[in-house]
């Protein structure tokens, strides 16, 4: 049986309403895989590859390089079995006909994030898919649930998924109690609470993950599995001039040489990414929580929190980007647990290799 | 995503949570609340667009409508700065800056270098500038260079809802006078704004949009045509950057620069009139410093050197278009390959 | 003659104007020497006012002044050698040598500044006032302007805000007869500046400014007033400047003999010491004292001032703003 796949414009993030074409990665009429890089697509913020969510072969490109279309607006079309010309042209003239850009009204076309009071504090989180038990994001220091913008989605095929910004950081509230690591790992406690989930995957990315191996200790119990991505509390040393340029930087220029130690393509560090560090850099209560974590999180170069042995209490997966100049890849060895270093990747490999870590990840939890 | 809130509503909203925060901040202007001493409602007008309604209920005592008299309570603003308040005293329009130039020349922008370093005056001073609502010569004044060329001021002309509310809370933080240039045409413009407080730095330009061809450089109302003339040049494969000034005093030499040393070419839109404008000081600023970098002539995109027009058909002549900001930029581009 | 000013307060309002006296005589002398830059306009004869206001105010009470405007400086408690200093320019002067003469301000003591611009430190005193109003203290605020000031619009503008928003504030308008090289008597409209009070909803007294005394009784009455929330006051003083509009006016259009005359009938020191030791009060002893202590004051002052260091070249560009970018 023969299925015509439309492929369009996707949406990263919460802010994206159309995207550039750069490149085109597979030719028409060529055989394409399901998680496939199929082309390449530059927004304002960030630029990275479709990935193909079927498979089939390439039968008609209708973007061309240089274009820019708003999210939604088809790129290409998939073809799975056989479709002559005229299916084909039927579908395209189908889809213009009916396509109405979305990006400038009323944004009730997807899902958004959520917010809720947590004892006090106002915590932002986006819920994402169904079934399975769930996993929740943790992102990292001076992170948000966009860190995962490259992840959640692809991941959340196959079960419910919850991306949160932690106390301090997105658009939860931004004042500390005492600014430590339990802290944040009872209020991803207090989430699970309140979202009534018992037991869940946890992802931690860098902070977050020692934000997950420290819940893991507080509450063995909900813990199924562990990801632990780039992530702190697994070794000794971090790269404590990074936190604390990243901590005083108040502008573009100060900011620019500390977010590009974050990736292995420096090219990524756009003025748009600076300008959204900025903005959430000078939010009321961010400065200060901010250094509260830092303080917390490690004397200089050192890291205070030495999680390694919650690692071996549920089945663990680490994934390491081999380049990382924040947290050594090396913290990596020895840990009773799946390891994958990523060669030449840096600090933010689940953005930077995102298809390789979200097929890692969806065959881990699925096997657990 | 962060809501969505008018620039009017963003100023409001700093003037609101700033008050809150610190209780030496007061409002002090002509109808800031409206209704003072008459029998009817109180609040009536909230400014005379409304910027500051409901200020008044939430801040007794904090809220006080002046006499029509802008020497009087202009002056009164900065006397309460030296006194440890944070007054944000609103001259209605730019243009009655006539009345009480002086109080702003001779005496804010003065006091901290005439007494060696030790007053301190946080003045900020709301004011409507620009044209484009057919108000005539008197009401549409974008005095901007006017306040700029006088050292002790902070001149801020926010272009965003965004940018409004976070460079008023840093004006009112600030311990220096600062002129707070807000256009009448923007009050409606709607944009993402955090509703925490936050501050957004003096002196540190916007870039809106990068691009290697030409540089665009702008500030209020003006970035909106700016960027509307980019995107029609973008269609016709001439990448813009546009650069947004922000505050034209401190003025960001270092990006205006490092821009036109990357695109070598330059045109400057200023809403005001050009003579002494910031048009001709961002210029020369360029002339001067980036000379060797410039690939074809400067190109200006200002008002003429007229008053402003009353009738519609003249006043659409006299505000810059996107139109004559993207002539602007094919002359500067043709200059090049004409030679 | 009674008073209920204790001898504390006599000496104290002796020595204030004998310093002010001395300080402008001798800036007289030393202007003609060429080595003070730019000009001064001297208070000689005027001291009665300020000496009599100022015996009412504290620290925290707010004062702003005029182009004349040593006299109120040295009564409002500002350093006579720093002033001094400033006058001549010096790195070690109130404002570091950027004010001068006409720009003297110390905010500590509740001195706005002396003020180049006629009228408009009347705004900025009203200003004061609503500062203290809104935070509630029982300061006030006194403006000093002369009978040129009275014209200004500011003025006017002030005493309508100061009234409607019933402010500790006080308008004294030093009438000295004239405004530069014009006569008050020609250029304001009505017979005394007090009756422009009436205009603005205010009490209104016209006071001999010879007289410390009277400026004493009148000031502390305006002073009380505007302490316990009671509104504004303006209070004309009548007193006449010994020297010119500024130091070079030769004064050709006083009569011949107007100031010799005054001087030695009406002078406010000599009024002072006169009915002060009559009463038996005050010793001549005791004010002998303070005029030697006052010269070596004077001496001193001008002595350090004229060796001290000219102010930096880095201080051209420091101290516009209190933040850079």
């Amino acid at each position: 049986m023969s299925q015509i796949h439309t492929l369009t414009m996707p949406k990263w993030g919460l802010s994206m309403t159309e995207g550039r074409i750069d490149t085109w990665l597979k030719r028409e009429g060529e055989q394409i895989n399901k998680g496939d890089e199929v082309l390449d697509v530059e927004t304002d913020k960030i630029s990275s590859s479709v990935e193909a969510p079927f498979s089939g072969v390439l039968r008609r490109l209708i973007a061309q390089p240089d274009e820019t279309l708003p999210v939604g607006a088809l790129l290409a079309v998939v073809v799975e079995g056989e479709a002559d010309e005229a299916e084909i042209d039927a579908v395209v003239q189908r889809f213009q006909a009916e396509f109405v850009p979305g990006g400038d009204g009323e944004q009730d076309s997807g899902p958004a994030p959520q917010k809720i009071d947590l004892g006090g504090r106002t915590l932002r989180y986006f819920d994402l898919g169904e079934g399975g038990t769930p996993l929740l994001l943790v992102h990292g220091f001076g992170g948000d649930l966009n860190n995962w913008l490259f992840n959640h989605q692809a991941l959340a095929a196959e079960r419910r998924v919850i991306a949160l910004d932690l106390p301090g950081h997105g658009e939860s509230g931004k004042t500390l109690q005492r600014g430590d690591l339990d802290e944040l790992s009872q209020t991803v406690i207090a989430l699970l609470d309140h979202l009534d989930i018992q037991h869940a995957h946890l992802a931690g990315h860098s902070m977050g993950g020692a934000v997950s191996l420290n819940l893991a200790r507080l509450a063995p119990q909900r813990v199924r599995t562990l990801t632990l991505i780039a992530s702190a509390g697994l070794g000794r040393e971090i790269n404590g001039d990074y936190l604390q340029g990243f901590v005083d930087a108040s502008n573009r220029n100060a900011l620019k040489p500390q977010l590009t130690q974050l990736f292995s393509d420096p090219g990524l560090v756009t003025r748009q990414m600076l300008e959204d560090m900025l903005k959430f850099k000078r939010l009321e209560g961010v400065d200060s929580a901010l250094r509260q974590l830092a303080a917390a999180l490690a004397d200089g170069g050192v890291q205070r929190h030495d999680l390694r042995a919650v690692v071996a209490q549920q089945p663990s997966l680490v994934i390491w980007g081999a380049a990382d100049a924040i947290i050594p890849a090396s913290h990596a060895e020895g840990l009773p647990a799946e390891v994958e270093i990523l060669p030449g990747q840096g600090h933010m490999v689940q953005m930077e290799a995102a298809e390789r870590i979200n097929q890692r990840l969806a065959a881990f939890l699925a096997s657990h | 995503m962060a809501r969505k809130i008018s620039y009017q509503q963003a100023i409001n909203e700093a003037l609101a949570q700033e008050m809150r925060r610190d209780s030496s901040v007061f409002i002090i202007g002509e109808d800031v609340a409206g209704g003072a001493g008459a029998p009817g409602e109180e609040d009536a007008w909230g400014g005379v667009l409304g910027v500051t309604k409901g200020l008044y209920k939430q801040f007794p005592g904090r809220v006080l409508d002046a006499p029509l008299s802008e020497i009087g309570y202009v002056g009164a603003a900065v006397g309460a700065a030296t006194q440890g308040l944070r007054p944000v005293c609103e001259l209605m329009f730019v243009d009655f800056a006539g009345c009480c130039l002086d109080q702003i020349l001779n005496q804010a922008a003065k006091f901290r270098y005439m007494f060696g370093g030790k007053a301190v005056t946080p003045l900020v001073m709301r004011t409507m500038v620009g044209a484009g609502l057919r108000a005539a010569a008197q009401h549409s004044q974008m005095l901007t260079s006017l306040w700029t060329h006088i050292p002790g001021l902070k001149v801020v002309c926010p272009s965003s809802p965004y940018d409004a509310k976070g460079l008023l809370i840093q004006a009112i933080r600030d311990n220096d006078p600062v002129i707070f240039c807000e256009h009448k045409l923007l009050y409606s413009m709607q944009g993402e704004v955090p509703e925490e407080l936050y501050t957004v730095p003096f002196g540190e330009a916007n870039y809106l949009r990068d691009g290697d061809d030409i540089t665009l450089v702008t500030y209020g109302r003006m970035v909106h045509l700016a960027m509307e003339a980019a995107a029609n040049l973008a269609r016709q494969g001439i990448d813009c950057e546009v650069l947004d000034l922000r505050t034209t005093s401190p003025l960001d030499e270092d990006s205006i620069l490092e821009s036109v040393e990357k695109t070598g070419r330059l045109v400057v839109i200023d809403e005001a009139n050009p003579r002494c404008s910031m048009a001709t000081d961002i210029s020369a600023l360029v002339a001067q410093k980036a000379f060797a970098a410039l690939k074809g002539p400067i190109e200006m995109v200002t008002a003429p050197h007229t008053p402003v027009p009353f009738s519609d058909a003249l006043e659409d002549l006299y505000i810059p278009t996107a139109a004559k900001i993207e002539a602007a930029v094919h002359k500067v581009i043709g200059a090049r390959s004409a030679a | 003659m009674s008073t209920h000013l204790s001898t504390e307060q006599l000496l104290h309002a002796y020595e204030v104007m004998r310093t002010i006296r001395a300080f402008e005589e001798r800036l007289h002398v030393e202007f003609a020497t060429g080595e003070i830059p730019g000009f001064v306009h001297l208070y000689a004869g005027e001291e009665a006012s300020a000496a009599g206001v100022m015996a009412h105010l504290r620290d925290s009470d707010c004062i702003a002044s005029n182009h004349r405007g040593h006299g109120h400086c040295i009564a409002k408690g500002v350093d006579v050698y720093g002033m001094m200093a400033e006058i001549y320019g010096k790195k070690t002067g109130v404002c570091g040598g950027k004010g001068g003469s006409m720009h003297i301000a110390d905010l500590e003591k509740g001195m706005l500044g002396a003020n180049g611009i006629v009228g408009a430190g009347a705004p900025l005193v009203a200003g004061a006032a609503l500062a203290a109003k809104i935070k509630g203290t029982d300061d006030v605020a006194v403006v000093f302007f002369g009978d040129g000031g009275s014209n200004e619009g500011a003025v006017f503008e002030a005493m309508n805000l100061a009234s409607i928003m019933n402010l500790p504030c006080i308008f004294v308008a030093e009438n000295n007869g004239y405004a530069e090289a014009t006569a008050s008597n020609w250029s304001v409209a009505c017979d005394h500046i007090a009756d422009r009070a009436a205009g603005f909803g205010m009490p209104g007294v016209t006071i001999d400014g010879y007289d410390f005394f009277a400026v004493h009784e009148a000031a502390g009455a305006a002073i009380e007033r505007a302490r316990s929330g009671q509104g504004p006051s303006l209070i004309e003083v009548k007193l006449t400047r010994y020297y010119g509009h500024f130091e070079g006016d030769a004064q050709t259009y006083r009569a011949p003999d107007e100031v010799k005359n005054l001087r030695e009938t009406r002078d406010c020191l000599m009024q002072f010491r006169q009915r002060s030791t009559r009463a038996g009060l005050l010793s001549a002893e005791q004010l002998d004292q303070i005029d030697a202590r006052v010269e070596d004051l004077i001496e001193d002052s001008v002595r350090r001032a004229k060796s001290d260091p000219k102010p930096d070249p880095a201080a051209l560009l420091s101290d516009v703003y209190v933040s850079y970018p």
